[in-house]
Formats: C-alpha cells, sequence, structure tokens
C-alpha cells in the first residue's frame, strides 16, 4: 500500500512533466544504445580479426622437424661414456617429414576430453605447369570434412566446393592468385610435379583466397589419399597432426605434453602467431577502455539529468514534508522516480542498441580475406545487453539516490523560507 | 476544554547565517484545546518562525515542545513526520499545492499516506470537506487552475483531512482580498467551534487577530 503511493507520486510527478521525463529517460536510453551496439561492432569486428588467424590455425601443431639426431653415435659408445664430446659438421638426419604411428597419435589425441577433433595434414612442396611456365607451390593433402569442421575452409573458399575434393578423384583446389598466373579456372587440368620428379595431372575444382598474396600465389588444397598417390606414399603417411582445442588458453601446455607423449615436434598457437596475440590484446585493451568510457559518459549524463530534476522538485518534497511524509518516504518517492526513468530508458536503450547494430550489421563490407563476409559483422552478444540494462538500473538508482538523500535530510522549513 | 494540547517550553532559535542572531528567546505558551489563538507582530519579530517550530518543520531549536503529551524535542524526523502527518494540519500563506496533481489527490495526499482507511472513503471524505468549503466543483481541475482563494481553501481541505488535533496557519490570508479573508476565518471559526479542533494562526493582520478567542503578541522574539 505505502510502496504503492510512493511509487503513484513519483509517476504523478514524471507525468506532470512529461516532456522532461522524456527527456531524462532519453538520456539514459541514448547512453545504453550507444554502448550496446558500439561494443557489439567492436567485439563483432574483434571477433572477425581473430577469426581470420585463429580459424585457419591449429591450436597444436605435431610435425617431425629436420633436424640432427639428439643422440649421435659417439655418445653411445661405452669407450667415451662420461666425456664430453665435440661433433663437427652435424647434418640433419634423412627421417623424412613422416610422422611415424600417425594414425594411433590421433587417435589418442581423439579420446582426450580437452580437444575438440583432430586433423591429419600432409603438406609438402610442388611445382604447378600450365604450358610452359613452372610455378612453384603448397599442397596441403588435407582430411576434407575435418579441415571443413575445424577451420572452415570453405569460408575462404571463391568458386567451387570443398566437398568435391572428396568425390572427385584426382582434384585440386588452388589459390585465386595461383589461378590468375596460370591462367586457368574451374574445371581444368593442371600438371603437378613433385620435388622427386613425379607428375600428376590434378583437375581443378575450386579456387581459394585468403587475401594474403603470399599465401594466394602458392597455396593449394587437395585430399588426403591424392596427396599420398601424389608422392607414391602408403595410406599412413601424414606429415602435420593439427589439433584444435576447447581451450585455446592451454595450447603451450598441451603442446608440450603431446611433444613428449608422442616423441614429435609441438608448436602452439601463441607461439606460431606471437604478433597475432599481441594484436588480439591490443585490440581486446582499446574496446574495454572505449566501453568504459561510454558508460562513464552516459552515467555522468544520467545522474546530471536525474539531479537537475529532483532540484526541480524541491517544492514538491517541502508539501510533502509538511503534510507528514517523513524524509525516508521522500528518499523512496525519488529513487522510485529515477528508477521508473532507469528502467523505461534502459529498456528502450536495449531496443534502439539492437535496432543500431541491425542496421550496422546490414552494411555492406567487401573484403579480400574472407569472400564470404558481405556485411559488417555485429556481435550480438546477450552479455552487452545485460550489462547495458543493470548498469542503466545502477546509475539511475545511484543518480536519484544522492540528491534524494539530500532532500531527505532537509527541514521542510528551509526549502519553504528559501522561497 | 481547558486542558492543554501544546505546550512550549523555553524555546530558544538562532539564526547563524550571516551572523549569529537569537530569533526567539525563552518562548514559553500553552494553547488550550478548542482554543482558536492568533500569533501577531511586527514583520521580523519571529512569529513564523515560532510557528515552524511548533509544526515541528524546524527542527533546529532549543527547548521542549509537547503535543498532546508528547515530548516532540525528542523525536527523530521519522516519527515528526507522522506527528505531522495525523496531529497537525498547516495552511502557507502561498498555499503550497502540489501542482502536478489535481485538487482531489492533493486534498487526499496526507490520508494516503496515513494508510488508515480504503481509498473509496478518503476520496469520499475530501470530497466532503471540498464540500464544506465550497469547492467540490473544482475537485478534478488543475491546481493552477484555480484562484487564489480558491487554493487556499484547497490547502484547509488538505489540512483537514486527517482529522488533526491542531490546524496552524501561517499568514493564511495574508494574500487573500477582504471577501476571501474572511470566508478563510469563518472557515477556520466553524471547524474550532464544531469540531473542537485547536487553531493557530500567524497574521499581520490586526482585523483577522482580533477575532481570535486569545491573542499572542511577539515583539523582538518574546511574547509580550
Amino acid at each position: 500500500m505505502k510502496t504503492g503511493l510512493l511509487l503513484n507520486i513519483a509517476f504523478a510527478l514524471l507525468m506532470a512533466r512529461l516532456k522532461q521525463s522524456i527527456v531524462a529517460a532519453a538520456g539514459v536510453m541514448f547512453g545504453i544504445a550507444m554502448f550496446i551496439s558500439l561494443v557489439s561492432f567492436m567485439t563483432g569486428l574483434n571477433k572477425m580479426l581473430d577469426s581470420l588467424i585463429i580459424n585457419r590455425t591449429p591450436h597444436i601443431r605435431l610435425y617431425n622437424a629436420i633436424a640432427p639426431s639428439k643422440i649421435q653415435p659417439v655418445n653411445k659408445a661405452a669407450a667415451y661414456a662420461g666425456f664430453r664430446n665435440f661433433i663437427l659438421s652435424v647434418k640433419p638426419k634423412d627421417e623424412g617429414k613422416q610422422i611415424y604411428n600417425a594414425t594411433r597419435i590421433i587417435k589418442t589425441i581423439r579420446t582426450d576430453d580437452r580437444v575438440i577433433d583432430v586433423a591429419p595434414k600432409i603438406s609438402t612442396t610442388v611445382f604447378f605447369t600450365s604450358g610452359t611456365i613452372q610455378l612453384s607451390g603448397i599442397i596441403d593433402g588435407v582430411d576434407v570434412e575435418l579441415e571443413q569442421k575445424l577451420f572452415h575452409l570453405n569460408d575462404n573458399i571463391i568458386d567451387g566446393s570443398i566437398a568435391d575434393l572428396g568425390t572427385v578423384s584426382n582434384s585440386i583446389i588452388i589459390g585465386k592468385g595461383l589461378a590468375d598466373k596460370l591462367i586457368v579456372k574451374i574445371g581444368d587440368v593442371i600438371q603437378v610435379t613433385t620435388p622427386d620428379g613425379d607428375r600428376a595431372p590434378l583437375k581443378i575444382v575450386g579456387l581459394v583466397q585468403f587475401g594474403i598474396a603470399e599465401v594466394d600465389d602458392v597455396q593449394s588444397f587437395t585430399s588426403i589419399e591424392t596427396a599420398q598417390k601424389l608422392q607414391g606414399k602408403p595410406a599412413n603417411y601424414i606429415t602435420d597432426i593439427q589439433v584444435k582445442l576447447k581451450n585455446i588458453a592451454l595450447a603451450p601446455a598441451i603442446a608440450k605434453e603431446y611433444a613428449q607423449l608422442f616423441d614429435v615436434n609441438a608448436t602452439d598457437v601463441q607461439t606460431a602467431n606471437a604478433q597475432f596475440e599481441t594484436g588480439t590484446t591490443v585490440r581486446n585493451t582499446i574496446a574495454y577502455s572505449v566501453s568504459i568510457t561510454l558508460l562513464i559518459v552516459a552515467g555522468f549524463g544520467i545522474y546530471n539529468i536525474l539531479n537537475m530534476l529532483i532540484y526541480e522538485k524541491m517544492d514538491a518534497i517541502a508539501i510533502l514534508k509538511a503534510t507528514g511524509f517523513s524524509g525516508k518516504d521522500v528518499k523512496g518517492i525519488f529513487i522510485r522516480l529515477s528508477m521508473v526513468l532507469g528502467v523505461v530508458g534502459g529498456i528502450i536503450g536495449m531496443l534502439l542498441g539492437y535496432c543500431l547494430s541491425l542496421i550496422i550489421s546490414h552494411i555492406p563490407f567487401e573484403t579480400s580475406a574472407l569472400p564470404t563476409i558481405k556485411t559488417y559483422p555485429v556481435n550480438f552478444g546477450i552479455s552487452y545487453y545485460l550489462i547495458g540494462i543493470s548498469f542503466a538500473l545502477i546509475t539511475t538508482y545511484l543518480a536519484g539516490m544522492f540528491p534524494a538523500r539530500k532532500a531527505a535530510k532537509i527541514d521542510p522549513v528551509v526549502i519553504i523560507r528559501g522561497k | 476544554m481547558e486542558t492543554p494540547v501544546l505546550k512550549a517550553v523555553n524555546i530558544n532559535k538562532y539564526f547563524l547565517d550571516p551572523a549569529r542572531f537569537r530569533v526567539l528567546a525563552d518562548i514559553s505558551l500553552t494553547v488550550n484545546r478548542g482554543s482558536f489563538v492568533s500569533i501577531t507582530g511586527k514583520s521580523g519579530c519571529g512569529k513564523s518562525t515560532l510557528l515552524y517550530i511548533l509544526s515541528t518543520m524546524d527542527t533546529d531549536y532549543e527547548g521542549e515542545l509537547v503535543l498532546d503529551d508528547e515530548a516532540l524535542h525528542q523525536k527523530n524526523d521519522g516519527e515528526l513526520a507522522i506527528v505531522r502527518n495525523q496531529k497537525i494540519g498547516f495552511v502557507f500563506q502561498f498555499h503550497y499545492l502540489i501542482e502536478e496533481f489535481n485538487v482531489l489527490n492533493n486534498v487526499m495526499l496526507p490520508a494516503m499516506k496515513l494508510g488508515k482507511y480504503a481509498k473509496d472513503y478518503i476520496e469520499e471524505k475530501a470530497t466532503q470537506h471540498l464540500k464544506m468549503l465550497g469547492i467540490h466543483d473544482q475537485a478534478l481541475k488543475n491546481v493552477n487552475q484555480l484562484s487564489g482563494g480558491q487554493k487556499q481553501r484547497v490547502a484547509i481541505a488538505r489540512a483537514l483531512i486527517n482529522d488533526p488535533l491542531v490546524i496552524m496557519g501561517d499568514e493564511p490570508t495574508g494574500n487573500l482580498d477582504k471577501k476571501n479573508s474572511d470566508i478563510v476565518f469563518g472557515i477556520f471559526k466553524d471547524i474550532c467551534q464544531e469540531n473542537k479542533q485547536t487553531i493557530l494562526v500567524v497574521t499581520h493582520d490586526p482585523d483577522f487577530a482580533k477575532r481570535a478567542d486569545r491573542i499572542i503578541r511577539m515583539e523582538d522574539g518574546r511574547i509580550i
């Protein structure tokens, strides 16, 4: 009953100066809407930039590095045990790039709870021949389904489809730059020569574009079976094992663990892309500082408007007190009054923020790096809306609270005599 | 009849700004139940200040104040608000109605705060009071659509709504012409005689003061 009365009075005070109340609520609304739309936009862009690298990079890559044997024969000789042996002109060991027992390793890793999935890869340099010209390039033999699942290769295919790699035998997807140089298109057949001198004709089923000229000029994909056939290797020949983790932060630790467990080389994404890590951190810092600034500015705006609104109601405060409303009641009325503005402004602000985000997400945005993205990316995360509305409620509560507390303490006569 | 409803003992009040100045000096007075008392004196003699203290709206004073056997000088803000709500009705020189509300809501406000009766009953009571004061046809109008005399009558209706023990007025006729002053005085007189409610009015209008049962004259912060 009492709460209802205070709320009714607050409503009446607001409705009596409807225009002013609307302006106050609009202040809250714009603050929240701007915060939501800008943060959604910024994090959307950041996510896209992150995905440029993260989507394409395995979190952990297992491979055989070309290196000399760690234990040289002389160290095994009993006669020289305990000596410090100096060996000059050590050459790398010819083990090939194959990972031994790759299928078993893949199976074992796949059972690990921390892992999303594992994809095998065969990477080799080749020459592409078209007419009389020869261009060097790289062929990655990939598992079509896993490659799509883990690295979203389809996002970068500008013509054709990755699925054709699996269905069409002896097929290849080549980089856009490479295709332009060779003057070939989908359906054409190109000659591929391996470093060992084996030649094979492969049919182009798609074009891929990453937006990095260095990559687009050399990169091509084929199925794992075709790659093995091309090099005359058996079906267990695999040079890379790519792992995607559920939590990318664990990559360095797990990489170390796998390197020891399987006796292979392992690099994590953080080490492989140190400059990317820095970029992400910087972008996130910028995003956070901008959003905090936005909230602070919006907060002060809200506080100012409400403060003025309440000081204009000083008369009403004196009258209410003279007729028997206590300081607590007065405080209650003004907190309710500003909370009404906070709730109304906050909810409309959320809707407006959503509309603005929606508009941004429809603005055309062409980038060669991500051929499938046509408009600006926006992150419609619910958390920003929750932050926005709770911030609106908290600031309006405080903005109502401070002047209301002051009004609550004043003897009504002070206001009346001041007239 | 002769029981005191309001008693003040040795009330002292100082203004500190711009310099320490004694506005009220050892004021002691007793107001009996059902009497019509007017406080009069020159402008600046402290009569309004005294009234504000008696009405509990000013708590910055020294001395003792007893209303209906309750010592008010010991009470805190919340308790004083309850006292004002239940036992004191106040009429200001300027009407001091809440402009955001219509006439009826202004009158109902103190009763709604009291929360003792249902809304329908309060509304009926408020309408009765307005009818008695001859302005019930204005009930749903906005406050600023009323004339000065009408506003003052609304303020009186608001002061009466909780059947207070004491009705205090600070120059309630100060802003009104002769005709309206007479009406307001008549209303006070009726309330006093019929309802046995106590009336305490500050005025510098000698005509008004003379017609009261008892006149308290003040000069330089003292009762003479």
